[in-house]
């Protein structure tokens, strides 16, 4: 029984963890129907761009140790770093490829991942950088007088996952609250209608995109900790897929619930299911659930219908 | 001037639908596979052969399986390096476990297994559409790339999963220097060439781009989306299928299912999309321009850094490489993102007014 | 619509003249001098200093290509100068292939490969006997390919998996006391779901049985960042010994794994591959107390050669990589790698002719004829770093030897005398393994009279 919980809480951490890059592609795809293929690459450019300047910083101003000083100001600078990725990714390629097909913008989006690998590697270097903003890392075990040998709950999952939640509130705040929210939302939900109404259209893709890669940089910092900032933190994108197509492509909650269902059901598969086959079936796992979730509801579990007109 | 098609009249329906419909084009075409099936062995050194012509024609093979699917038909997939992967071990098997059975027939049959994984696989396609088909697509890729590393029947039990085969024999021509291998994957390229053309001229052709332009407006006036949709996966796989094998059987020789990960896949639909969707000519286009590309700006960085004197790494090099792939492929689908077979097409209608331009 | 199929292939021969007219031009990048009348011996690298495993393929790369430059600055391989050229493959198997075409006639015919990449061996082992070019593969590829006799191209000098999981196993056996305690423990292997990771399960099973322990298996899907499931099973079973056989990332994820269950790190054993200051350098004091095997060498700052590199090289600015990295465990395996080629070509000369080129043939006749003792190595500069290596025809692999090193939290420590890999294990394994696959490849088994041609 302990087990089981302990896997069942561990999915939940990871599902958090998903969640964090699914909401960069529904944020994206929300506003200007762009299914952003770069989004893990982004994720590590943000990761590589804060290890290195929390390394640099210090350097250049000759510091003493003030690890907190140095995090901040390499947040900031990796805040700025990624503002501007994103509007050249506005201004440069999606700019002119409005009315593009689906699969065109798709490609011009893994065009700009390979880009930013690339970009990213020569800039910051290939090694494994390390990612020090204080998480713990030791567990914990709670719960002994309950289960026998307790529960082991990672401390490290634990903050992860509560950074995600209230990146998560942040962003519904700005989507319900503000002027700017409700303008990105009045653009997703009619490109015409709210440019009829005077919302610049071009400035809210600039937005969004810097959204994205904001929730970019929490992603970065947050994967970066627990794995190092190394080239392989954009393959977390394809982990992530899954839990967008389960939730629906352009809502924010569904992202979060598919985050949840898909870190579940692929540890408990991989723990449970997985010795019987050989193991290693988590990853096809979570795209079978998606899968099976989707012939039920084509548009995802909180996506819009699609109606067709002929 | 030289291109044109004024005074060529057509007397019968036969000559008024052949494929090449223009002298000019049927001869050319004739030239052009007659240099590359004479001339090209003759001029090319080992080394074009093996390490770009081989490539180019097996991807070539698959590129234009995976246009037939989503240039044709409309169905975006990510999953073509499964398919690829599916062909090879499949083919591997029939050789391997079937006494005295022929090389080509193996693989013509891992192509027919990859067909039938794809209609498996894209039965969804009746269900969702669009990215969220594309991602489901890649299931069938996580899935394969799962079941060739672990179930052990696949690899005939070999210990660490990676299988090999030794050079074919076609009817008593062993296929094992880079101009046999060569002239092989050409054979197999032109034949699977004419067949595509047909078949999109055809009726199932033009089913395909029925449900492709409109699905629902298709199905009202009689085609059937399952028999079109599932036609086009199953047609599509087996031609990825068939370049699988080829590339494990002909290219590789030995192989794990790394060679045929998701990167392949992209790899596959970019050519697509960057030779031009539903384009046959797109595929050769796409293929020539991403398996030249990462060689041709590994050797020019080099070249261009000892012309200024700087050594450069080999790093900096392959990271630059990957920028400006990235970087080339968003400007080409900026400035034609109907491909390169669009490009030369619009090409080809002002050579037929050159030099007198109205 | 007529003209298509043209387009497509007078594109592609347009677009094929280009790298043509590159291939044959002289390649700028090549480090060395470029004389045309005094042959040099072609040594290709086919490092990765991209993607993935890039944090472990370069320290090995600058190893590999500083011991090439030191041989140039010893005056070369009894005086013929040594030229090398890099080709990158990202560890990716198509590109691996594509360089070994690009480098292989390259500056008068390439000596010998060495891929670093278990995926690319497997491929390269099939076109290495048509070229007539041989591949050492120190501490990788096919475990099998010991045997000479059926591979006849195939070098995996100085250790293959199925050696160093045989060595573990016998340290973990010595730690329990004796082969007799090992019955009822629990072994998990912790691997690369690949042809490398799953090399030593043959042998693991083989010595399972043979002890009764029980062995679980526990594959890790590459890259190997995802690797939660794998770690709440350990914690489930409570192994006695995970046996961690990763590469790149997957290391120090394991590690954070590891130190996030509660795993204790003092219980895990890694390969020679998963035992290098970056698998543990981020997880730092989390790692304390993780072994792994030491292909021979470990780090070795304080070795005679690697103070000649600092002087000879780096002292002047021609080393390769950051001066720091010089010693570190993949730059001494690249360094070892790069000796072993080198030295291989010095026994062809001996036969062949001294101080005269050599052909990869040729070459090959000296990898199989290599018997580096003591004094040799000594003379080198690896005194203390390895052992004596003998190859023969039958035994291509030349030694057997390994030790175990430990993290300290700061740098790693020799903690086990010397192992060998017990024969009698491995033997039936390689001859049963080697006789399938030349089963397979319709090849026969060369018999000791050829072997001496």
């Amino acid at each position: 029984m302990s087990f089981f919980l302990e896997t069942l809480l561990g999915g939940l951490m990871s599902g958090m963890l998903y969640s964090l890059v699914a909401l960069g592609f529904v944020l994206i795809y929300k506003a200007s129907g762009v299914f952003n293929f770069a989004q893990g690459a982004m994720v590590l450019f943000a990761a590589l761009s804060m290890a290195r300047f929390s390394e640099w910083i210090p350097l250049w101003l000759g510091m003493e140790d003030n690890l907190f000083l140095a995090n901040l100001l390499a947040i900031a600078v990796s805040v700025v770093v990624m503002f501007a990725v994103a509007w050249l990714i506005e201004r440069l390629v999606l700019r002119h490829l409005v009315n593009q097909e689906g699969a065109t913008l798709l490609m011009a989006t893994l065009g700009i991942g390979y880009f930013l690998d690339g970009i990213g590697q020569t800039v910051f270097g290939s090694d494994i950088y390390k990612i020090d903003v204080g998480m713990p890392k030791e567990p914990v075990t709670v719960l002994e007088s309950v289960f026998e040998g307790g529960i082991l709950i990672n401390k490290e999952d634990f903050v992860a996952a509560f950074i995600a939640a209230m990146l998560v509130l942040a962003l519904t705040i700005f989507f319900q609250k503000t002027a700017t929210g409700r303008a990105l939302r009045a653009v997703a939900d009619d490109h015409q209608a709210a440019q009829s109404i005077g919302i610049p259209l071009g400035r809210i893709w600039v937005i969004v995109w810097c959204v994205a890669g904001i929730t970019a940089l929490v992603a970065g910092i947050i994967w970066g900790s627990k794995l190092g900032a190394q080239f392989s933190l954009s393959t977390v994108a394809l982990r992530a897929l899954p839990v967008v197509i389960l939730g629906g492509l352009t809502s924010v909650p569904g992202a979060i619930i598919g985050g949840l269902i898909i870190g579940v059901g692929e540890k408990l598969s991989e723990v449970f299911l997985g010795p019987y086959v050989g193991g290693g079936i988590e990853i096809w796992f979570a795209y079978m659930l998606a899968l099976v979730f989707l012939l039920f509801r084509p548009q995802g579990l909180f996506g819009e219908k699609i109606i067709d007109r002929v | 001037m030289f291109y044109r098609e004024n005074g060529q009249f057509k007397t019968t329906y036969q000559s008024d639908q052949q494929i090449f419909a223009i002298p000019q084009d049927r001869w050319a075409i004739l030239a052009i596979v007659a240099v590359a099936f004479i001339g090209v062995p003759l001029l090319v050194d080992e080394y074009l052969l093996r390490a770009i012509l081989i490539p180019f024609l097996i991807l070539s093979l698959a590129a234009l399986g995976v246009n037939i699917l989503v240039g044709y038909c409309g169905q975006i997939t990510l999953g073509a390096g499964a398919s690829m992967a599916v062909g090879a071990y499949a083919a591997y098997n029939f050789l391997i476990r079937v006494d005295g059975m022929p090389a080509l027939a193996a693989i013509l049959l891992g192509g027919l297994a990859a067909a039938l994984a794809g209609i498996v696989f894209g039965a969804p396609s009746l269900r969702v559409r669009g990215l969220y088909l594309a991602v489901a697509t890649l299931a069938a890729q996580f899935f394969w790339d799962w079941a060739f590393l672990r179930i052990k029947w696949f690899t005939n039990n070999a210990s660490s999963g990676s299988v090999s085969v030794a050079d074919i024999n076609l009817l008593g021509w062993t296929i094992s220097t880079p101009t046999d291998k060569y002239l092989f994957c050409l054979g197999i390229l032109v034949v699977f060439s004419l067949m595509a053309k047909n078949l999109v001229r055809g009726s199932i052709g033009r089913q395909w781009m029925a449900i492709r332009d409109m699905d629902v407006a298709a199905t009202v006036i009689g085609i059937r989306p399952m028999y079109a949709k599932l036609s086009a996966f199953a047609v599509s796989s087996f031609y990825v299928g068939v370049a699988g094998a080829l590339w494990g059987f002909v290219h590789l020789g030995s192989w794990e299912p790394a060679a045929f990960s998701i990167d392949r896949s992209f790899q596959l639909l970019f050519m697509v999309i960057i030779g031009g969707m539903g384009a046959i000519s797109g595929s050769f286009f796409g293929a020539a321009f991403i398996v030249v590309l990462p060689t041709f700006l590994n050797q020019v960085l080099g070249l261009l850094g000892g012309l200024f004197g700087l050594e450069v790494s080999v790093a900096l090099v392959s990271h630059i490489e990957v920028t400006v792939f990235g970087a080339l492929i968003v400007f080409f689908l900026i400035v034609e993102p109907h491909g390169i077979a669009r490009l030369w097409s619009t090409g080809r209608e002002k050579l037929r007014l050159w030099p007198f331009p109205h | 619509m007529k003209l298509h199929k043209l387009a497509g292939i007078a594109a592609a021969i347009g677009l094929l003249a280009t790298p043509a007219a590159f291939a044959q031009a002289p390649k700028a990048a090549a480090k060395a001098p470029a004389k045309a009348e005094a042959k040099e011996q072609f040594f290709p690298a086919l490092p990765y200093r991209t993607g993935p495993y890039a944090p472990n393929g370069v320290p090995w790369a600058n190893g590999f290509v500083d011991y090439l430059k030191l041989t140039n600055a010893r005056g070369g391989i009894n005086g013929v100068k040594v030229v090398w050229e890099e080709c990158e493959t990202a560890y990716a198997t198509d590109r691996g292939v594509e360089c070994y075409e690009r480098l292989k006639g390259k500056h008068g015919g390439a000596t010998v490969f060495q891929p670093l990449s278990t995926g690319i061996t497997f491929a390269l082992t099939e076109k290495a006997p048509v070229d007539k070019i041989p591949l050492i593969t120190a501490g990788y590829g096919r475990s099998e390919s010991a045997n000479g006799a059926v591979f006849e191209w195939n070098f995996p000098m100085v250790g293959t998996y199925w050696s160093g999981a045989d060595v573990l196993i016998q340290h973990i056996a010595k730690k329990e006391g004796g082969f007799d305690k090992l019955k009822g423990k629990k072994i998990t292997l912790v691997y690369h779901d690949s042809p490398y990771g799953k090399e030593p399960i043959a042998l693991l099973q083989e010595r399972a049985k043979m002890h009764g322990f029980e062995l679980s298996l526990l594959p890790v899907a590459s890259p190997g960042v995802e690797q939660k499931a794998t770690w709440l099973q350990i914690r489930q079973h409570k192994p006695d010994y995970v046996l961690l056989w990763g590469w790149g990332v997957m290391n120090s994820t394991a590690l954070k794994e590891a130190q996030a269950t509660g795993y204790p790190r003092e219980k895990m054993y890694g390969v020679w591959w998963s035992g290098a200051e970056p698998d543990v350098k981020d997880v730092g004091e989390g790692a304390k107390g993780y072994n792994a095997l030491a292909m021979q060498h470990g780090a070795e700052p304080n070795a005679k050669v690697v103070k000649e590199i600092l002087e000879k090289l780096h002292a002047k600015g021609q080393g390769t990589g950051p001066k720091e990295e010089v010693g570190q465990v993949l730059y001494m395996r690249g360094l070892i790698s790069s000796m072993l080629a080198v030295e291989g070509v010095r026994a062809a000369q001996g036969r062949y002719g001294k101080g005269k080129w050599v052909s990869a043939e040729q070459a090959r006749w000296g990898f199989e004829n290599l018997n580096l003792d003591q004094k040799a190595l000594d003379a080198l500069g690896f005194a203390g770093v390895m052992r004596p290596v003998h190859t023969t025809c039958l035994d291509h692999m030349g030694s057997g030897f390994a030790r175990i090193h430990t993290w300290d939290g700061k740098k790693w420590n020799f903690s086990s005398d010397w192992y060998e890999a017990d024969q009698k294990v491995l033997r039936p394994l390689i001859m049963l393994a080697s006789a399938k696959y030349a089963e397979e490849k319709k090849i026969k088994p060369r018999t000791p009279e050829d072997c001496k041609k």
